[in-house]
């Protein structure tokens, strides 16, 4: 086969005693866009890191264009024309748009820079984005993600790269900038070069790729033509599990109102928000990034001040605000942002875990660490969270079982009233699966559960009520039964009739 | 026994390199006859108290995620304080407790600063540093504060009439290095520290009221620097607003020398003393070499870098 751009044979790579990839085979073609689809801890992350240079495979060869392929480090991948954009974006924000994208292959002539190469060359690499119009001189702080994200894809161009590798592109972007980006990817495509598209958004893979392989556990389970492909199968490989076990539905009558939230806004975002919420409720909160729905969790929270408006809890307004009173009436919130804002990473399990109510594991402010430790051991054990033990500090371990630690937090504390701000984002589906069935059961035994979510079947699959902002305001509750994903989609772009 | 290794690698390093650096001044011809002395090691512990007993507070303040760049200004002014207050007579005691007091005020200042506008410490206490150096030199009037003598001055002495006991300052230090670290560790309050240290925005979230928190934590490290003043009063004997410049950088190498990280979350009191004794130790040993001071200076520095990238490479190898 003559026309393969990137071709790699039986992969393997170890750490330690751990078995990373056990045997991984690709083939791509020219002009090919290919999903690479697994959950956490497939090997995807390390997979990548061996094409992009960052890791040497044990064994196995790699091929591009008909050669060996072995590069020293990503700078080396990148000459040799594999470039790589990660999830997180790498640009210096306080420098533009043009020095980003020049970054490390400036034009100039004895140590200055020549301004007006340089800018030919930065225009060159958006115009094959499509993406003329961007003002090269803005600072790339001052662009949207979605922006910045074209600055990075346009900084890989610089050096006509073969094979394109895009890490959760999409991750942190809206409906609009994901199919912007799409069209990119088209244009990329039609240009012959390669696309190695990673993403946990199963729908997306199956718009944008042409072919996909599936990891599992370190090795290639299966690969083929997208379009042949049914989801379910797709799902099935990876997990080994059924798609329709994803949202499981236990039976929960609903209570009484244990949150009323009365025209709420807060600044910069929330406009006005008003809902209600009962015992055995499962609230959704669908819309658009920016739409405001953190922010409405966050004022809940007591997060953020309240601008205008009130938050009644167990049917009594709250004067007392603030997260430390909110965790006491037995409010419990999950961040959208686990790595930020949700977990100390360089603390244990058991620290993060327990954090809210250190005091109640002793007396007169001391800290009984053998009964905080088995709290944590026993949630680690109930909830599959894999790791050493609860001493083991919380970076070291996959998001999925980071997210599941961060959850604990709210079931050991314990809550009534679950505020989740996407609480699958970023993690396979096992853990998503089990994250499903475990706010089923909360709802089952009588608490309350307010979800965002972007990902439109989730809402639709495991909640009751369904609520959609638009532009900082709440404009449609209405129950399940009553919205279909274009429903909601209409809602959210503020387009329903 | 995992445990048991994993504590032995976390904190071991800086141990290891006591011991190296102990051993390095043992053999040499111009040091063998008296570094391994008992009568050296009271004068290095000896050395060490001012420098500990402000580590204890400086590593509650990094573990927090926090920095003071004015504890050598905080020890100079609480030491012209308490010069004049024994100037007008005042006993031992209260002195000691107005020393301490004025420290904590200190750190209260610094504490409210950081938390209420919400500044970065850095830059308060660089403030600050400026603001209680003029301010000892102002109420000394620019001179050296003298006073006839007092029972502190015994307080820090090596020629111990009994002989063999160390002197109070050491047995201060010491007593207090074991209760902060059990505050630190077995504690609500010790906890809350390390959790805002790690992530303050977890922390908030958490329930924890960061604000009071960051002042505590200030404060009561400035109620140990106000100790480390009155124990650089005992040693000199006198007020002297010029004393102690500099001696922050010494004490925040003592706490990163300790396995600490200035971004916070990481940290250990045991850590912070060996540091503080592994600077001592450097001194004593160079001053014993003869070696003239701008040399010490530039092993001290070394020393610094290479235990901390040393450390580093620990951590990279556990991860």
């Amino acid at each position: 086969m003559s026309d393969v751009r990137l071709r790699l044979t039986a992969i393997q790579k170890s750490f330690g005693a751990t078995r990373a990839l056990k045997s991984v085979s690709l083939e791509i073609a020219p002009g090919e866009v290919h999903a690479i689809i697994g959950e956490n801890g497939a090997g995807k992350s390390t997979l990548m890191k061996i094409l992009s240079g960052a890791y040497g495979a044990d064994a196995g060869t790699m091929n591009l264009s008909g050669v060996p392929y072995l590069p020293e480090n990503p700078h080396d991948a990148r000459l040799k024309g594999v470039a790589m954009i990660y999830q997180e974006l790498n640009l210096a924000l306080h420098l533009s748009a043009q020095e980003n994208i020049l970054l490390g292959a400036e034009s100039a002539r004895a140590g200055w820079i020549d301004r007006k190469t340089s800018r030919e060359r930065a225009q060159a690499a958006l115009s094959q984005l499509g993406h003329e119009g961007l003002d090269l001189d803005r600072l790339a702080g001052d662009f949207s993600i979605a922006e910045q994200q074209i600055i990075e894809i346009a900084r890989a161009l610089l050096i006509s790269p073969q094979v394109l590798i895009m890490d959760e592109p999409t991750s942190s972007l809206t409906q609009a900038d994901t199919e912007k980006l799409f069209a990119t990817i088209a244009r990329l495509r039609a240009r012959g070069v390669s696309i190695i598209y990673i993403s946990h958004f199963l729908e997306e893979c199956r718009l944008i790729a042409d072919r996909y392989t599936v990891l599992k556990d370190g090795e290639t389970v299966g690969s083929g033509e997208m379009a042949g492909a049914s989801l379910d199968h797709i799902v099935t490989l990876m997990t080994g599990r059924e798609v329709k076990d994803l949202y499981p539905r236990t039976a929960h009558p609903m209570g009484a109102v244990v949150l009323e939230v009365k025209a709420v806004a807060s600044k910069p975002r929330l406009r006005q928000a008003t809902l209600q919420l009962r015992a055995g409720e499962i609230f959704g909160l669908g819309g658009l990034i920016g739409a405001g729905r953190t922010d409405l969790l966050r004022a809940i929270f007591g997060l953020d001040d309240l601008a205008a408006g009130e938050v009644c809890i167990l049917g009594a307004p709250t004067r007392a605000v603030g997260p430390k009173n909110r965790w006491g009436q037995g409010v419990g919130f999950l961040s959208e942002n686990r790595k930020e804002e949700g977990l100390m990473l360089n603390q244990t399990i058991t620290d993060n875990l327990t954090l809210t109510k250190l005091g109640a594991f002793g007396r007169m402010g001391w800290v009984n660490g053998a009964r905080q430790e088995a709290v944590a051991q026993r949630w680690v054990g109930e909830l599959r969270v894999k790791c050493r033990d609860a001493g083991q500090l919380i970076g070291e371990l996959s998001g999925g079982n980071q997210q599941k630690v961060a959850l604990a937090r709210l079931l050991e504390h314990p809550a009534r009233i679950f505020l989740l701000d996407e609480p699958t984002r970023g993690i396979d589906v096992g853990s998503k699966a089990q994250i499903y069935q475990l706010v089923s059961e909360l709802a089952a035994a009588g608490k309350a559960v307010v979800v965002v979510s972007s990902y439109l079947p989730e809402l639709l699959g495991m909640c009751d009520t369904i609520g959609v902002m638009c532009r900082g305001e709440l404009t449609a509750v209405r129950p399940r039964a009553e919205w279909s994903e274009t429903e909601i989609m209409r809602a959210a772009t503020g387009s329903a009739g | 026994m995992k445990e048991i290794s994993r504590v032995m690698l976390a904190k071991g390093g800086p141990f290891i390199g006591l011991i190296l650096v102990i051993v390095l001044f043992s053999i040499p011809a111009e040091t063998r006859e008296f570094f391994l002395t008992y009568n050296n090691f009271k004068i290095i512990f000896t050395q060490t108290v001012i420098v500990a007993i402000g580590a204890l507070g400086m590593t509650m303040i990094i573990v927090s995620g926090g920095i003071d760049l004015s504890v050598g200004s905080s020890i100079a002014l609480t030491s012209v304080a308490g010069a004049q207050l024994i100037q007008r007579g005042w006993a031992p005691i209260p002195v000691l407790l107005a020393m301490v007091a004025v420290g904590a005020l200190i750190g209260l200042l610094n504490g409210t600063a950081i938390a209420g506008l919400r500044m970065t410490p850095f830059i308060i206490t660089l403030g600050t540093l400026g603001v209680a150096r003029g301010s000892a030199k102002w109420m000394a009037d620019n001179q050296t504060v003298n006073y006839d003598s007092s029972p502190i001055n015994g307080w820090m002495t090596t020629a111990d009439p009994f002989g063999h006991a160390l002197p109070a300052g050491v047995w201060v230090a010491l007593g207090l290095a074991v209760l902060t670290a059990i505050l630190l560790r077995k504690t609500v309050f010790g906890r809350h520290v390390f959790a805002l240290g790690s992530n303050e925005a977890t922390a908030r979230l958490c329930g924890i009221a960061t604000t009071r928190l960051k002042v505590a934590i200030y404060t009561l490290a400035g109620a140990f620097f106000g100790l480390a003043g009155l124990f650089q009063l005992s040693r000199l004997r006198q007020g002297d607003p010029t004393v102690a410049v500099g001696l922050e950088l010494d004490i925040i190498a003592s706490v990163i020398i300790g396995g600490a990280s200035l971004s916070g979350g990481v940290g250990t009191i045991l850590g912070s003393m060996i540091g503080a004794l592994i600077m001592a130790v450097l001194r004593n040993g160079s001053q014993q070499m003869g070696w003239p001071t701008y040399f010490q200076e530039i092993i001290i520095g070394l020393v610094i870098i290479v235990a901390v990238f040393l450390d580093r490479l620990r951590q990279g190898r556990q991860a």
